[in-house]
């Protein structure tokens, strides 16, 4: 099984660039190609890499949020893009703050926009959302308004929906929200981090034990690495997308 | 003249009840496997649809019949009365999540989950959150069904008393209520925020639907329900639901849907019950009444006895559900996930609520017959299980 997902993984190596040279340590974060399937396309990353310089914004909550005990997934996607991008100038700042809802990072838009010019954001959303019960019908509002402020001003959104608790599954209703945000994704046409189906698929796999009571910041910095891998992968596949017609991933 | 009510009671209800109530804690154990075989993966109705509506039916038969006889005063209090009961199931209900949720906070510890430790917030100002759970408005997870039913039966005295005068102008007043509740996006306040999962003012229309099937409809609808065309009906529509839900899953197939249909029916909302939702549980009952009639053998089978068992007692073999959810869920994290564990605790969690259920019926009938002189009211067993 292994051996052939890597013979796989060797022969769709022509269209991911530089690849290889992670695909050691990738097998880390293994999870199975249609959770991190981009879906649909980044053509304003896909022309950004063009250019040379890329700039990614992740909006977000206390789990987008750098500078923490452990390096987050935000300086690990920086680091991803770089080494699959060589020869482009990536950046990735995060805007994110704890206990941001989607209609507070839905409001500081504009601002975004007009202060970073970003060509990508990545708009992790959901938690605080469903954990303060915020009206369904508004978080979705919040959303669409939010993707279509981004792409009226020619910025492409990926969405990343929750981390997966199990400790906390049964007291956190995430479900209808994480719907809502995949509608949403299917509605407007953008990616979809589907970060609750990866980290589940962890759990599952015994890859991280998510559920371990610890102080220590070794598994979460280990995650973090391997969200900000996915997610670099999956940014670049919706870019190629875009910059090769025709060969969407489905 | 009032409408006289059938007599017989229907063993088909309680022995959907009793499959939703399965369903339902089947559903509520997060991350487990054996949800798989319920019906919301397969259309867009769920069990709550089914447990809302035999509810809505079990309640005018119950409580029309009490006042007929006893006057509408007597019928009303009896509701208000249940209502009472079930306020109190849903206050035990959040005692247990309290007591499991503070032993979590306490004990759960996890950089990676900083964030989701401010679902324990609450605990901080018990203050405020033990006031806004009385007051119904802070709602844990899973926990949003009992305050919806406590609503519709709290406010049930006068539709029923219209429905045995008027049964139509009833069924029209609570379709004016619904598309109100739509058009003005009405619904009752949430706390910390928001409003409530289950919309009262929009799924009452079930809950009356169901109340008017039990007082007057049944045999309006009969000659419906028997027609080859509403079968074909039915039938296409379950067969749109189902190719539709499959595309939830299989995100690929999505784009084989056609984006003017997509923007028409999507979000389809289980808050307010979203008109696609009513549908298909039209859909599905219709289907059953026509192939399950209420004389079927298999209804009296060892088989069925305790789906039925547990439809006859369904407050609190609900109420029991959602403990087991948690704790199901609790065994599930605590000791191993394997899918092997999760069919165990499913099957387990049904199998104590059967075990309960036939309890229950046994004290019931050891009660009934030992009561002291005073004859029970002829309605007591089937109020007690009517809910």
């Amino acid at each position: 099984m292994r051996r052939s997902v890597g013979l796989l993984a060797v022969l769709v190596s022509g269209l991911l660039t530089s690849a290889i040279a992670v695909a050691g340590e990738q097998k880390l974060c293994d999870v199975p190609e249609h959770l991190v399937d981009a879906e649909y396309a980044a053509p304003q990353a896909a022309a950004a890499i063009a250019a040379k310089r890329l700039k990614i914004v992740v909006l977000g909550t206390f789990s987008s949020v750098t500078g923490g005990p452990f390096k987050s997934y935000p300086t690990r996607l920086e680091e991803e893009m770089a080494a699959r991008l060589p020869g482009v100038e990536v950046s990735v700042k995060s805007l994110a703050k704890p206990g941001e809802t989607a209609a507070t990072a839905e409001k500081m838009l504009e601002q975004v926009i007009a202060d970073e010019r970003p060509a990508l954001v990545v708009w992790q959303t959901g938690t605080v959302d469903a954990i303060r019960g915020v009206d369904l019908e508004d978080f979705r509002i919040d959303l669409s308004n939010g993707i279509e402020t981004l792409h009226d001003a020619k910025v492409d959104v990926v969405l990343m929906n929750m981390q997966y608790s199990p400790r906390t599954e049964s007291m956190i209703a995430l479900g209808s929200y994480a719907e809502a945000m995949r509608l949403v994704a299917v509605q407007y046409e953008v990616p979809l981090f589907d970060r609750f189906s990866v980290m589940k698929h962890w759990n599952e796999n015994g890859t991280f034990d998510l559920y371990a009571a610890t102080k220590k910041t070794d598994v979460a910095d280990r995650v973090h690495q391997c969200i900000g891998r996915l997610l670099g992968g999956q940014i670049v596949e919706a870019a190629n997308m875009a910059a090769k017609p025709g060969k969407d991933g489905n | 003249m009032l409408p006289a009510v059938s007599a017989e009671r229907d063993l088909r209800l309680d022995l959907f009840r009793g499959l939703a109530l399965w369903l339902i804690f089947l559903d509520h154990i997060p991350s487990n496997m054996v949800s798989w075989v319920t019906i919301r993966n397969y259309g867009f109705s769920d069990a709550t649809e089914i447990f809302v509506f035999i509810s809505g039916y079990t309640v005018a038969f119950v409580y029309g019949r009490a006042m007929r006889e006893r006057g509408v005063i007597v019928g009303g209090a009896r509701l208000l009365k249940r209502a009472w009961q079930v306020y109190v199931a849903h206050i035990f209900l959040f005692t247990i999540y309290m007591a499991e949720i503070a032993y979590v906070a306490a004990s759960f510890d996890n950089p990676l989950y900083r964030e989701e430790m401010g679902v324990f917030e609450f605990l901080k100002q018990p203050d405020v959150t033990l006031v806004q759970a009385l007051l119904l408005k802070f709602k844990p997870a899973n926990m949003d069904v009992l305050p919806l039913y406590i609503v519709l039966l709290a406010g049930f005295p006068p539709i029923l008393w219209l429905m045995l005068r008027q049964p139509t102008t009833a069924l029209a007043l609570s379709v004016v209520l619904y598309s109100l509740a739509w058009h003005y996006g009405l619904n009752l306040p949430a706390y910390p925020s928001g409003t409530w999962v289950f919309n009262p003012l929009a799924w009452q229309l079930l809950f009356v639907f169901g109340g008017w099937c039990a007082i007057s409809g049944g045999d309006r609808l009969r000659g419906l329900i028997n027609s080859w065309l509403v079968m074909v009906v039915a039938i296409a529509y379950l067969a749109f639901a189902f190719a539709i839900t499959m595309t939830w899953y299989f995100p690929p197939i999505a784009h084989h849907v056609p984006r003017w249909l997509s923007e028409w029916m999507y979000p389809i909302d289980k808050v307010n019950l979203d008109v696609l939702r009513f549908a298909h549980f039209l859909a599905l009952a219709v289907l059953t009444v026509r192939f399950i009639p209420d004389d079927w053998p298999g209804l009296k089978s060892r088989l069925l006895r305790p789906a039925i068992l547990c439809g006859q007692h369904s407050l609190e073999i609900f109420c029991l559900g959602v403990f087991l959810a948690f704790a199901g869920h609790f065994a599930l994290i605590e000791l191993s996930d394997g899918v092997g564990m999760q069919v165990l605790v499913s099957a387990l969690g049904i199998a104590i609520m059967v075990a309960a259920a036939a309890v229950i019926a046994w004290y019931k009938k050891v009660e009934g017959r030992s009561s002291g002189p005073r004859p029970r009211p002829p309605d007591a067993t089937l109020a007690g299980g009517g809910a």
